[in-house]
């Protein structure tokens, strides 16, 4: 099914490929459809719901171009470092590729999940040490999985209300190491104590000390409100929809044999290497492993044992990993002599029951989304969702496929329709590339416009899913989710004339 | 006011599992159309796993009776009998149902114990050879699994149930005064070890899925699930039976056992268990406890203690009669008949007589933050009604919100409850100190104290600012609601809705109606009732309505008793004895003596010699002294914070013996102390059936039971009336007339009754 897949995938491309003369396509957009492999590209183009999202009095957000550090499998070359090394890489791969003055930079936007507490403003200790002005100021925000979609969408807004010209927002996430605390009565203790005034006082507070008091508190594994982890989640999601353990072990092989087609034809063009102290030269992901059905039908149920379908070869993995992309004002990117390589369009966020629904956030965002920019599933040229679980992706695409449930549940009158999968996810997902929880978004955005440049299409769909808080075995969180849609024109100059 | 243990568990009974479903389908086709007959059951074949399901019709639950029995065993026959079949799925088709135990009607139309005892021993027979089938039966569990329904279960080679809060497994037999009729008192025990079988079978509580799990009762557990190709329920039952069809296949083709690895305390116990001296003493510990706690009136544990002995001692084939005989000697029993019938009152007093209101209530207010008022709004805000409490003075109302965190918090240590829930529990409670938001309130019940122009003052102030649709209910215990409702614009929407308390643990709701109430309004009452979780009964309105009423003479009485020198410990164990969940005495502190005496005032003038017998002196008295009962620390006894046995409060006996009355010896054995209590009683709630105060002799039986503690064993006074006898009753109240006067006059009801042998409450 994968081969078949594969094939279908590269049949488009060829076809978007051939006719890549732009202008000449738009020129005779008019006519009919003819059999010349040309014509019918140039049909395709002619028949988008619109020909641009730009808004009036709106100002256009562009992308100039975007990086990150190889994603690595968590406890590997990234073991030792912390956080912001991570992003002060991202930071310093997207200097070089941009050659953006640092000086030019207005404000600087991180998305991080689990907080290293030495660091808690990771984007602030990341921009100076990469040699950022110190008078850029900067924040993090956090959003679980979507953490740097936020990061993003927060760029776009500072600049469409006028406030900024030029962004950069990043993500970063280090799995290799998390904060372990004291218990709470050990804390309470110690903090008695540094208030503790005499001898007796301390002596006091010592004497009620108790060996338990030394267990560690580790970062809750569930999702706060549900107690439920995302893993046992996603299986009971993959269960309501009914998708079998087959299903979902071939779309995770599906998306790690695409993930490494792309590694190797050097499409993953928003790699930068990062020099590890100490180590060798980080140059590419390291997660992606494509496997045999057979081989992964091995492996036992994470989650749900024993009976369930959720496996470790079907799930994203533990990733350190960071990214960074450069966000301007068009007319500031056109100044300052930049082909940019996408518009930032519309954004969505939506949030639905953090129990049974936790990871179905595409589904609903995805209609929204495309109502609010006029466009139809057929309008979009690249689709790029993020891979919690084969089960959840699954789900969601049955979810949009399905009537009943868009009448049931999404209080519409139709299903929006799947996305096609030659469309989908074909340079490899969260599942093979690997899942920074915080790093993902910007990862997303710029495989979206890296493909739409490279196929020749215009419109790319981004969506994730997040939820609302910790961290769990192979997993991610997922509460609120976003979807986020763009036109990218890779002819921006005739666009602009 | 009083919480009974005996009643309290009857609560847990979650479905309603008396309707016996009716239309008994003909067999006129030929045997080849036999499966499309089949009413209860049906199965298909899925591969080599037979999918039997079980979905008893016009019902919303399944239970086990004559049909479903025998279609049962014609399925199961053609299950054995089939080469292509090699494992068999056991489901039900009604979501939040396994099987809801036996159908009580087959019980109760039997009049021999030789009756029962051969249904029982039918079943046995059937279960037993489900226990041995050499294709393999899994059990898949949603919802409640309960009498019966567990013992199929339970026979079965395996167990698979759904982690969902309506999954309920238990033995519930004891709660009706009898026993797991088959199979489950020797199962049980080799199942999850004879203690933890004698908790499940004399507690009869329910077991949640996880905790099954963890016990032993179940084997796997699958998780509910959400919305997806399908609605959750139907999509849950589905997933169900695809995990145990994929368990069905592992056990016929051995590749998973059906034994289960047993943790260490458990082998321990179970080595312990092998020792007959451990288990003599464990016999004996158990035996103690229920004599004690039941006092020898429940008949139902001990056998049940009996029959898990002999299958242990003697071998099952001894216990599976010993099983069957105890059973049908059991259902005979006055006890097993009076449980039953507050089991069936019980379901009848959850349901709307009066159908659904005209508007939903969602926003409620309570004006009171007292022990009453914020009582009532933690049982509000846990079912989702956003709830405003008010009070006057800050430091009242932040005793009432910390009153329903400490309720809700508690549900969250017995894990009933997770701490987010809890918080988002909390959230739909508004306290405050003035009348903002009531202008959006559906229905507002005052919990202020107990006098008539402060009531007054209050339902004026608050006609001023709620809107016209908007109920105003009084939770009050004695003062007239006609009364309160003459200074009411709109008295149709005045209605009387008195809790008891404490209000999270007493599950009646006692609902009085004046003449200008109207449907609509009463109608709502309920519905707000049956959302907090009551047993609701609805009477008309008279000085103190029923419960009140009935208790006031029986009050008095113990007033009298005391006087003439019976002590409150001696008169305490006497009515416990006698099976009231709680003393008289001690009942007087927990109630209070300033309410018992406002009450005796109160209704003391209006029914006048009626309600005579003690002195209202003794409580004015103590009230001087500041003895006010349990609130203020000293009553009849005194207590205090952390000791549990509490002692006599020795200041008293100068009170009593300062208004001592002789006593008069014919009349004063212990038990005739018992009697001229349990006799005003029941004299007064009969005269209530006949005043039309109560609409049903059930209603009677409920609230009093429910509400005041009266013995369950004797299934409230109406039940007790019927299977005592009205000549005994009569005859013995005309004996105390004649010592002391009209109090015990019979009134003309029950007289009818006793002159009528046929003539019966309940027929």
């Amino acid at each position: 099914m994968n081969q078949d897949l594969r094939m279908t995938s590269l049949l488009t491309y060829t076809l978007k490929n051939l006719p890549s003369t732009s202008q000449w396509a738009l020129r005779f957009s008019m006519r009919p459809l003819s059999c010349s492999s040309q014509l019918q590209a140039a049909t395709a183009v002619q028949t988008k719901s619109k020909q641009t999202l730009a808004k009036p009095n709106i100002r256009n957000v562009v992308v100039v171009d975007g990086v990150r550090i190889p994603f690595l499998l968590s406890g590997t070359s990234y073991k030792d470092l912390m956080p912001h090394d991570l992003a002060r890489a991202a930071l310093s791969g997207l200097l070089h590729r941009t050659s953006v003055p640092k000086d030019v930079v207005d404000y600087i936007i991180f998305g991080t999940v689990i907080q290293e507490v030495k660091t808690s403003n990771v984007a602030r200790e990341a921009a100076l040490g990469a040699g950022f002005s110190d008078k850029t100021p900067a924040h993090t925000v956090t959003m679980a999985c979507i953490s740097s979609n936020q990061a993003m969408t927060t760029a776009v807004s500072l600049i469409a209300s006028g406030q900024c010209d030029v962004v950069v927002a990043g993500g970063v996430e280090l799995m290799s190491d998390i904060p372990i605390r004291h218990s709470r009565r050990m804390r309470k203790m110690m903090l008695d104590l540094s208030k503790a005034k005499t001898l007796g006082q301390r002596l006091s507070l010592i004497s009620k000390f108790r060996l338990n008091f030394l267990s560690p508190e580790l970062p809750a594994v569930a999702e706060f409100s549900t107690n439920e982890t995302m893993g046992h989640s996603a299986d009971r999601l993959a269960a309501a929809f009914a998708i079998s353990r087959l299903e979902q072990d071939e779309y995770a092989l599906r998306s790690h044999s695409l993930a490494r087609k792309a590694q190797d034809e050097g499409l993953l063009s928003d790699v930068v290497p990062f020099k590890v102290p100490g180590k060798d030269t980080v140059t590419q992901d390291n997660g992606i492993r494509p496997s045999s059905l057979e081989q992964m039908a091995k492996l036992k149920p994470a989650f749900i044992k024993p009976y369930g379908t959720v496996t470790a070869a079907n799930s994203s993995f533990l990733t350190d990993g960071a990214s960074a992309v450069l966000i301007l004002a068009e007319e500031k990117a056109l100044a300052m002599g930049y082909k940019p390589k996408a518009y930032l369009r519309d954004f969505m966020y939506v949030s639905q029951d953090p129990k049974d629904q936790l990871l179905l956030g595409p589904t609903y965002a995805t209609p929204k989304v495309l109502e609010k920019a006029g466009l139809t599933m057929n309008d979009i040229d690249a689709f790029e969702f993020h891979e919690a679980f084969s089960g959840q992706i699954l789900a969601n695409l049955k979810a949009m496929d399905s009537d009943w449930f868009a009448q049931n549940y999404m209080g519409r009158k139709a299903k929006v329709g799947s996305p096609p999968l030659e469309k989908f996810n074909i340079w490899g997902g969260s599942l093979s590339l690997g899942h920074p929880f915080g790093a993902t978004g910007c990862r997303l955005v710029m495989a979206t416009a890296n493909r739409l440049q490279k196929e020749g299409g215009q419109y790319g769909l981004v969506a994730a899913c997040a939820a609302g808080g910790q961290v769990c075995h192979r997993s991610f969180i997922g509460a609120s989710r976003k979807s986020f849609s763009w036109k990218q024109n890779r002819f921006i100059q005739e666009w602009l004339i | 006011m009083v919480a009974s243990r005996a009643v309290g568990s009857l609560s847990r009974f979650t479905a309603s599992r008396m309707l016996r479903c009716p239309g008994y389908i003909c067999r006129n086709f030929t045997r080849s159309s036999a499966l499309l007959t089949r009413t209860h059951i049906n199965y298909g074949v899925k591969g080599d796993v037979a999918v039997i399901r079980i979905n008893s019709p016009n019902s919303k639950v399944n239970t086990l009776g004559q049909e479903l029995h025998s279609e049962f065993i014609e399925v199961m026959n053609e299950v054995w009998s089939s080469s292509q079949i090699r494992s068999a799925v056991l489901i039900s088709s009604k979501p939040g149902c396994f099987i809801a135990g036996a159908d009580l009607n087959m019980l109760t139309a039997c009049t021999t114990s030789q009756e029962v005892t051969q249904i029982s021993q039918e079943a046995q027979r059937m279960f037993e050879r489900v226990e041995k089938s050499t294709k393999p039966i899994v059990a898949a569990i949603n919802g409640s699994c309960l009498g019966g329904g567990l013992e199929l279960a339970i026979s079965c080679q395996y167990r698979i149930a759904t982690k969902d809060k309506k999954t309920v497994l238990g033995s519930p037999e004891v709660l009706l005064g009898i026993l797991p009729g088959a199979g489950a008192t020797q199962r049980l025990p080799k199942m999850v070890g004879v203690p933890a079988a004698f908790d499940m079978m004399l507690t009869g509580r329910g077991i949640r899925a996880d905790r099954a799990k963890k016990m032993g009762l179940v084997d796997q557990l699958v998780e509910p699930l959400g919305p997806g190709i399908k609605p959750p329920e139907e999509r849950t039952i589905e997933y169900l039976e695809e995990v145990a069809i994929t368990f069905a296949k592992g056990l016929a083709d051995k590749k998973i056992s059906p034994k289960r690895d047993k943790g260490l305390v458990e082998k321990l116990t179970s080595y312990a268990m092998s020792i007959p001296f451990v288990r003599q003493q464990i016999y004996k510990k158990v035996e103690e406890k229920v004599r004690k706690q039941t006092k020898g009136l429940y008949p139902a544990p001990l056998k049940i203690i009996d029959v898990v002995k002999t299958g242990i001692e003697q071998g099952s084939d001894a216990g599976y009669l010993s099983e069957s005989q105890k059973f049908g000697e059991l259902a005979m029993t006055k006890e097993s008949k009076a449980l039953m019938g507050l089991y069936r009152g019980q379901t009848l007093c959850k349901k709307n007589k009066f159908g659904a209101p005209q508007k939903e209530v969602k926003q409620l207010a309570i004006l009171g933050a007292g022990l009453m008022g914020a009582g009532i709004a933690q049982v509000s805000v846990d079912k989702g009604l956003q709830t405003i409490l008010k009070d006057a003075t800050l430091a009242a109302l932040g005793r009432g919100q910390q009153q329903v965190f400490r309720g809700l918090n508690d549900k969250v240590k017995k894990k009933a409850l997770t701490s987010f829930e809890r918080d988002a529990f909390f959230s739909n409670l508004t306290g405050q100190l003035d009348y903002q938001g009531f202008e959006k309130a559906d229905m507002v019940i005052e919990a202020v104290f107990e006098d008539l122009s402060l009531k007054h003052k209050v339902l004026k102030e608050v006609e001023a600012v709620i809107p016209d649709r908007c109920v105003f209910a009084s939770n009050t215990s004695a003062l007239p609601i006609s009364e309160i409702a003459a200074v009411s614009k709109r008295p149709e929407k005045v209605i009387g809705m008195h809790y008891f308390s404490p209000v999270d643990k007493m599950q009646l709701l006692e609902i009085i109606t004046t003449q200008k109430t109207s449907k609509d309004t009463t109608a709502s009452a309920v519905e707000v009732g049956l959302k907090q979780g009551k047993v609701i009964i609805v009477v008309k309105d008279g000085p103190g309505f029923y419960t009140t009423r009935c208790l006031a003479p029986m009050m008095s009485e113990v007033i009298r008793i005391l006087q003439e020198g019976v002590g409150p410990k001696k008169l305490d164990s006497l009515t416990t004895s006698f099976g009231f969940p709680v003393g008289a005495a001690t009942l007087v502190d927990e109630v209070g003596v300033d309410v018992a005496k406002h009450v005796a005032e109160n209704l003391g003038k209006v029914f006048g010699e009626r309600f005579a017998g003690g002195s209202l002196e003794v409580l004015k008295q103590m009230i001087s002294k500041g003895f006010l009962g349990r609130k203020s620390g000293k009553g009849f006894y005194i207590y205090q914070e952390g000791v549990k046995n509490k002692n006599l409060n020795s200041d008293i006996n100068s009170i009593l013996a300062s208004l001592k009355v002789p006593s008069q010896p014919d009349v004063s054995s212990d038990e005739d102390i018992q009697y001229r209590l349990v006799t005003r009683f029941v004299n007064e709630a009969v005269l209530c059936l006949q005043e039309g105060v109560l609409a049903t002799p059930t209603e009677g039986d409920i609230g009093a039971v429910f509400g005041l503690g009266f013995p369950p064993c004797l299934g409230g006074p109406f039940r007790f009336v019927d299977l005592y006898g009205a000549q005994k009753i009569v005859d013995r109240l005309r004996k105390y007339e004649a010592a002391y006067g009209k109090q015990f006059t019979p009134c003309q009801l029950l007289m009818d009754h006793a002159s009528s042998p046929n003539k019966k409450f309940y027929q």
